[in-house]
């Protein structure tokens, strides 16, 4: 048993990077393995070995797909392409050596369900320094809290539903500003940066600093109950009691769009941190997906019978958890197809869930914490088996695994708990991205830069790699113009037209017969291509009924007694 | 008109007549045979003139050419104007008086005599037209070289200009050993050494001016050049009136010697060739034979040939070239002998083969309708196939399994073969056994069904048989539990039945039953599929007597249905919430409520497929129905277009099939998302042509948020690199390694433009053509 909280360098990687990365080079002058003055030979000649696998997470061109036929021109430019993605792929896969921190993991003892263990056995395995990353804070006054981590996962901020708001840098334990808003506080978050904090109060959302000074009151938004930050669109998206989906772009403090949702009021709320998407849980069932561009949903998925109570997305946007009043937790598949992977009927419906940066799914059923986890990162977690569970002293409000730290932030009405999840975050922060030991200077730095790489609201959408590809129907619709504006297709293949040819060869009855071969040429090529795709076809085909055919007695075994069925 | 016009001129002629004759009458002297001569000269002059009434020299009115011997005052006399003057005439007294001073001029004469006239030269336009093309040609061709060039600075990565490099400076030789001296001994060794054989030590290699000299070409090199080029020419010159010569022979008889002389030198060189090299001469027959082949030269499709055709009626002469023609084609397109020979020898042996095949294939030769090789071997490998089958078929198991080890090139057919049989009779008994147990077994299903759960709807039926599935597997599945009835009875059914023989093969034995039920197991576990039971319920044929024609309808909502109604399996956790703990002791309350919670919102299914019905009928293009009822058919009252035509006049709208048209619980907004489609590209740049293309290259991102520095760095190269305050020239052929000067083969075009005739513009031709 042992957790492995990563203590990050005080050195942002990428400089150990690119030091790391002079040497390569001249390890691959000389291939061929040199005699040195000793005599003793390279062991390893060449270069190191990338594994393929690793490469090929970096790859990012499906070659599956078959291209048109192609000039040469077009030929060289796709090579040259092809060769570049490879090159940078190896690159890639090469820098991820410098990633030296593992994830921590629990183990039990030889058949010891992991579950049964307690947070304080797991404080007791570990450093001091982890050990320290447990505690509690007894808050009964002030109702139950909602909490939230800053995106380097250093601070935290909780408010209680009494009025409650404070942020504290939560590893140094140290207070940055606790004040009471006298007014009910229903959700709170950072904004990009610690320094800022929106809170969602009884009527308005308010926007304070990290002194707690008031710095606006936005009242556009109005009866908001939950909130979400899109980091990388500097967009605070606003679930409203009064039905409306408001996006507040905070960099220059309009609002970006209002959508009615149309479906009553709004209280479950999460982002997909892959496409900054907003899911939002509707009372009949549906969860509905939102991008600031479009009026309507993007993607409605009837999840559950009853109302929908919590929706979580886990970081590669390809999972989505849902509970709803049916007791049911259900995880959805967002890769096209939204279908339930799993499902699971809990004893009590989970109220709350959220996914932690390695795929681990915590899930608050009323005074019960229970955490699931798949195999390595980012897979399904599996429901079978709880990973950890923890009984808090008074029902779940809210919960979010903090970034980069091993360790689930909890809200509720007994005050905050901050509980040891061995292997819940990614161990390897990028020091230019969010670092969590950056300097007030370094934050600053960082600011001007993300504002300056801002990405543009309207470019939500379900596939956030949609920039990489062209607009084929604006392409047509170009083209088809330019087609009627010059009378004739600029590009269309010019008809065969005979050579005249002399010593009366060029007759015109010699002229129609060579055109006509060379039409007959292409009707024939044109046919052979439709034949051979035919044959795919069939070939396609066929595999898919011996496919079939084998998986069917497989599948047909268990059902032999169908007979004994009605 | 014609008639009149012929006596008028007459008429002027023979008033021209009197005119000429006038003076010559005149004088006296005239003497009688002059007189007949002049009459004759008359007669002359009059049919000339009658035959220059055609029109084209009407009037040659007499002019004074020469200094006549009779001058008169009215005229002057036109006597010897049509006739030449030769060169003879006047050489007539030198020829006769043979004086030594005029030999010289004889043979002046002489040389004069031999000498041929100049040809006229080209005319102005043509000439500049041949210079033109010849320049144009030149200049391409020397510019053709910088085409690699030009081809790889457009294709590099990167350039950096100014593109010449730095040449490392050059130090001579004298500088560098000013400020040294030999100061060890081997060094002083080396400089004695140096001076005793009088080596330049400090000397330049070169001046600037041999520099400059070198590159330029050389006095003698110019010279040779020059020479070169006046033989090549000369030579062509030569050439050219040769082949001009030899083109203006008109004579028939000289082409038909040049002709024949040429075909023998041919036929001696062929023979030649047969004795040298047998082989090469028979394929240079059998390709003269596939020429002919191809050609059809020596038939009658010629322009010749067809005139000869038409004229080989009338004219034996024609009929016996075109005869000649035709045999020439007959000996042509005939094959070797030889070679047929060989051929035939080769094919000896085959035939012997084929009469050891056994009958089978010769029957298939019988049958088959033409002697197509392709036909055979497929007939052959089919009746093979054939016999196989019929093998099996005939033969019980155990033979069967000796003739797949017998022959062991079909051993995997028969083993495929044998395992369909298997499969095909495991199916006809599957459907016995169902027949005959079916009506048994139903009937204690439904007592079952009825005692657990009255409160279900039929919609919620097929699910529950799912689950009574289950839950009938279970027991069997457990390791403990005994083998099921219909297992323990098949040894005994196995000897009785020879029909059931294979029935234990078939169905599984107590480990792969257990091993299914675990697959089973996890199975719903794990994956959670909504398709599952609906397929049962495809399968269940009692649910298709009930409601064929609802259940496709109902099948959507079903599904849906299942999807959110499935029993998932519930969680056992450690910790319980507080508030549930009383409940969880009661299990059977539990499920109650969990029962009355899955079904209190049923309209949420009923709204969420309105839903989706509304929106698909909102974003969908209507289809186009053009059926005419009555149309081709009887149309009336009543009478409706079959569904067949209906089908055929239905035109669909266009479009992709929705993305969520096989997932019930889906709806997907296909609208297209404006805002984001403006920042997308919407113009292909330049070498592509379709988007797909395009979007390979841009699929990689460049950032530095992506990639390593150096990655990074290597994907944001500028094109073009220019160093500051440097002149970037242009570039010169010494920067590419071109080192002639090009410069002279322009030169020389330049030199001689005039000297260019026809047949270097054909030349030109030839090569242009090339």
């Amino acid at each position: 048993m042992e957790t492995a909280p990563k203590l990050g360098r005080d050195v942002p990687p990428k400089k150990d990077k690119l030091q790391a990365k002079r040497k390569k080079p001249r390890e691959r002058k000389n291939p061929e393995s040199q005699r040195s003055l000793s005599g003793a030979q390279d062991p390893f000649p060449g270069p190191a070995p990338v594994p393929v696998d690793v490469v090929q997470k970096f790859c990012r061109i499906d070659k599956s797909k078959k291209l048109p036929r192609c000039r040469s021109k077009t030929r060289n430019r796709l090579k040259v392409a092809e060769t570049e993605e490879e090159e940078t792929s190896v690159t890639a896969a090469r820098s991820e050596l410098l990633l030296a921190e593992e994830p921590g993991f629990l183990e039990g003892e030889d058949g010891e369900d992991t579950a049964k263990i307690l947070q304080a056995d797991i404080v007791e395995a570990v450093d001091i320094a982890s050990a320290a990353k447990h505690f509690d804070l007894n808050l009964r006054q002030f109702g139950p809290y909602r909490v939230n981590y800053s995106r380097t996962g250093r601070h935290l901020a909780f408010g209680g539903r009494r009025g409650h708001v404070a942020a504290l840098d939560w590893v140094t334990k140290k207070l940055m500003c606790e004040i009471n808003v006298m007014e009910a506080v229903r959700d709170i978050r950072f904004l990009h940066s610690e320094a800022l904090l929106a809170v969602a109060q009884n009527r308005w959302l308010y926007i304070y600093d990290n002194q707690g000074i008031e710095l606006h009151c936005i009242r556009r938004c109005d009866r908001v109950t939950r909130l979400e930050f899109l980091p990388f669109h500097f967009l605070l998206a606003t679930a409203s009691e009064t039905g409306f989906l408001t996006y507040l772009d905070v960099s220059v403090g309009k609002i970006v769009a209002a959508l009615n949702a149309r479906a009553g009021r709004l209280d479950v709320m999460t982002q997909n941190p892959y496409n900054a998407v907003i899911h939002l849980g509707h009372s009949n069932g549906t969860v509905s997906l939102w991008s600031p561009a479009v009026k309507e949903p993007l993607v409605k998925i009837l999840c559950h019978r009853g109302g929908v109570r919590a929706v979580a997305v886990d970081s590669t946007g390809t999972y989505m958890a849902t509970s709803g009043l049916d007791h049911q937790l259900k995880i959805f598949d967002l890769r096209g197809t939204y279908q339930p992977l799993r499902a699971r009927t809990l004893p009590q419906g989970a109220g709350h869930l959220a996914f932690s940066q390695r795929g681990l799914l915590a899930a608050g059923m009323g005074d019960v914490v229970n955490i699931w986890a798949g195999h390595g990162k980012a897979s399904l977690p599996s429901l079978e088996q709880p990973y950890l569970t923890h009984r808090l002293s008074g029902p779940v409000h809210g919960l979010q695994f903090c970034p980069f730290e091993d360790v689930l932030g909890l809200g509720h009405s007994g005050g905050i708990t901050s509980m040891l999840v061995p292997g819940s975050a990614e161990p390897n922060f990028d020091g230019l991205e969010s670092n969590p030991y950056r300097s007030r200077k370094q934050r600053q730095e960082w600011e001007v830069k993300a504002l300056l790489e801002k990405v543009p609201a309207e470019l939500i959408c379900l596939d956030p790699r949609a920039l990489a590809e062209v607009d084929v129907i604006s392409l047509e619709q170009k083209k088809k113009e330019r087609i009627e504006r010059l009378g004739y297709d600029p590009e269309a293949k010019t008809p065969f037209q005979p050579k005249p040819k002399q010593k009366g060869r060029s007759s015109t009855a010699s002229l129609v017969k060579r055109k006509r071969k060379v039409m007959d040429k292409e009707h024939r090529d044109k046919v052979r291509q439709s034949l051979e795709q035919q044959q795919q076809q069939q070939e396609q085909q066929q595999q898919q009924q011996h496919k079939q055919e084998k998986a069917k007695p497989m599948r047909a075994r268990p059902s032999a007694l169908d007979r004994f069925v009605r | 008109m014609t008639a009149s016009r012929v006596a008028e001129s007459l008429l002027a002629l023979s008033q021209q007549e009197e005119l000429v004759d006038l003076p010559k009458n005149h004088p006296l002297s005239v003497s009688e045979d002059e007189e007949d001569s002049d009459r004759e000269r008359k007669h002359q002059k009059l049919l000339e003139a009658i035959s220059s009434l055609d029109g084209k020299n009407r009037r040659k009115v007499a002019e004074r050419s020469e200094a006549g011997l009779k001058v008169s005052e009215f005229n002057v006399s036109s006597e010897g104007s049509g006739e030449k003057l030769v060169l003879a005439d006047l050489l007539e007294p030198a020829k006769t008086s043979s004086s030594p001073s005029l030999a010289t001029v004889k043979k002046q004469l002489n040389r004069v005599k031999s000498k041929k006239t100049v040809r006229l030269p080209l005319h102005k336009e043509e000439v500049e037209r041949i210079l033109r093309e010849l320049a144009f040609n030149k200049t391409s061709q020397v510019l053709s070289k910088w085409d690699p060039i030009v081809l790889k600075n457009r294709q590099a990565n990167q350039l950096v200009f100014p593109l010449e490099k730095e040449q490392s400076a050059f130090a001579p030789i004298e500088h560098v050993l000013s400020g040294w001296t030999a100061r060890t001994l081997l060094e002083q060794k080396v400089f004695n050494l140096l001076h005793k054989n009088k080596q330049p030590v400090t000397d330049h290699f070169l001046t600037p001016m041999e520099k400059a000299s070198l590159k330029a070409m050389s006095l003698e090199e110019a010279k040779m050049h020059q020479a070169e080029l006046q033989r090549a020419r000369a030579l062509q010159s030569y050439y050219e009136a040769r082949a001009q010569r030899e083109k203006k022979i008109k004579s028939k008889k000289y082409h038909k010697i040049v002709k024949k002389e040429k075909a023998k030198k041919a036929l001696k060189a062929f023979e030649q060739l047969g004795k040298v090299n047998p082989t090469v001469a028979l394929e240079k027959l059998e390709k003269a034979r596939i020429m002919e082949r191809m050609s059809l030269k020596h038939q009658n499709s010629g322009k010749w040939a067809k005139s000869k055709v038409i004229m080989a009626k009338y004219d034996l002469e024609a009929h016996q070239a075109m005869q000649e023609q035709l045999s020439k084609n007959k000996e042509l397109m005939q094959k070797l002998q030889i070679a047929l020979e060989s051929e035939e020898e080769e094919r000896g042996p085959e035939e012997v083969e084929e009469l050891l095949i056994p009958g089978v294939v010769n029957k298939v030769q019988m049958n088959a309708d033409g002697p197509n090789p392709w036909m055979l071997s497929s007939c052959t490998q089919d009746s093979r196939e054939a016999e196989t089958h019929e093998d099996l078929e005939e033969l019980p198991e155990p033979v069967a399994h000796e003739v797949s080890e017998s022959e062991v090139d079909e051993g995997p057919v028969a083993e495929e073969e044998i395992l369909l049989k298997e499969f095909e009779e495991w199916r006809s008994l599957r459907r016995r056994s169902e027949l005959s147990q079916d009506a048994e077994l139903v009937g204690s299903q439904e007592t079952k069904e009825s005692s657990s759960q009255e409160k279900l709807s039929e919609l919620r039926a097929p699910s529950q048989r799912f689950k009574e599935n289950h839950q009938s597997w279970k027991p069997k599945a457990s390791p403990t539990g005994t083998v099921p009835q219909a297992h323990r009875e098949e040894p005994s059914l196995e000897e009785e039945e020879p029909l059931l023989l294979q029935r234990p093969k078939r169905v599984q034995t107590l480990e792969e039953l257990e091993e299914l039920e675990k697959e089973e197991c996890s199975q719903s576990q794990e994956f959670f599929r909504p398709g599952l039971e609906g397929q049962q319920l495809e399968r269940n044929p009692n649910n298709l007597s009930n409601a064929p024609k609802e259940k496709k309808k109902k099948e959507q909502m079903l599904d849906l249905q299942n999807l959110l109604t499935t029993k998932s399996p519930s969680v056992r956790s450690l910790a319980v919430p507080t508030t549930l703990k009383e409940v969880d002791d009661e299990e059977e309350r539990d499920q109650k409520q969990m029962i009355k919670e899955a079904f209190a919102g049923d309209d949420v299914i009923k709204d969420f497929l309105k839903e989706k019905r509304d929106t698909i009928e909102a974003s969908k293009s209507k289809d186009m129905d053009l059926t005419l009822p009555g149309w081709g058919k009887w149309g009336g009252m009543g009478l409706k277009p079959s569904a067949k035509k209906r089908r055929h006049f239905l035109i669909k709208a266009p479009g992709p099939p929705r993305k969520d048209k096989n997932f019930p619980n889906v709806i997907i907004n296909e609208k297209r998302n404006i805002h984001a489609a403006a920042h997308q590209v919407q113009v292909l740049p330049y070498p592509f042509t379709h988007h797909s293309q395009f979007e390979r290259t841009v699929q990689t991102p460049i950032g530095s948020t992506w990639n390593t520095q150096r990655a990074f760095q290597k994907l944001t190269t500028p094109k073009v690199v220019t160093k500051p305050g440097h002149i970037i020239k242009p570039i010169k052929a010494e920067d590419v390694g071109y080192w002639s000067s090009s410069r002279s083969d322009l030169s020389v075009m330049q030199r001689y433009p005039k000297q260019l005739s026809m047949s270097h513009k054909k030349q030109l031709k030839k090569n242009s053509v090339d």
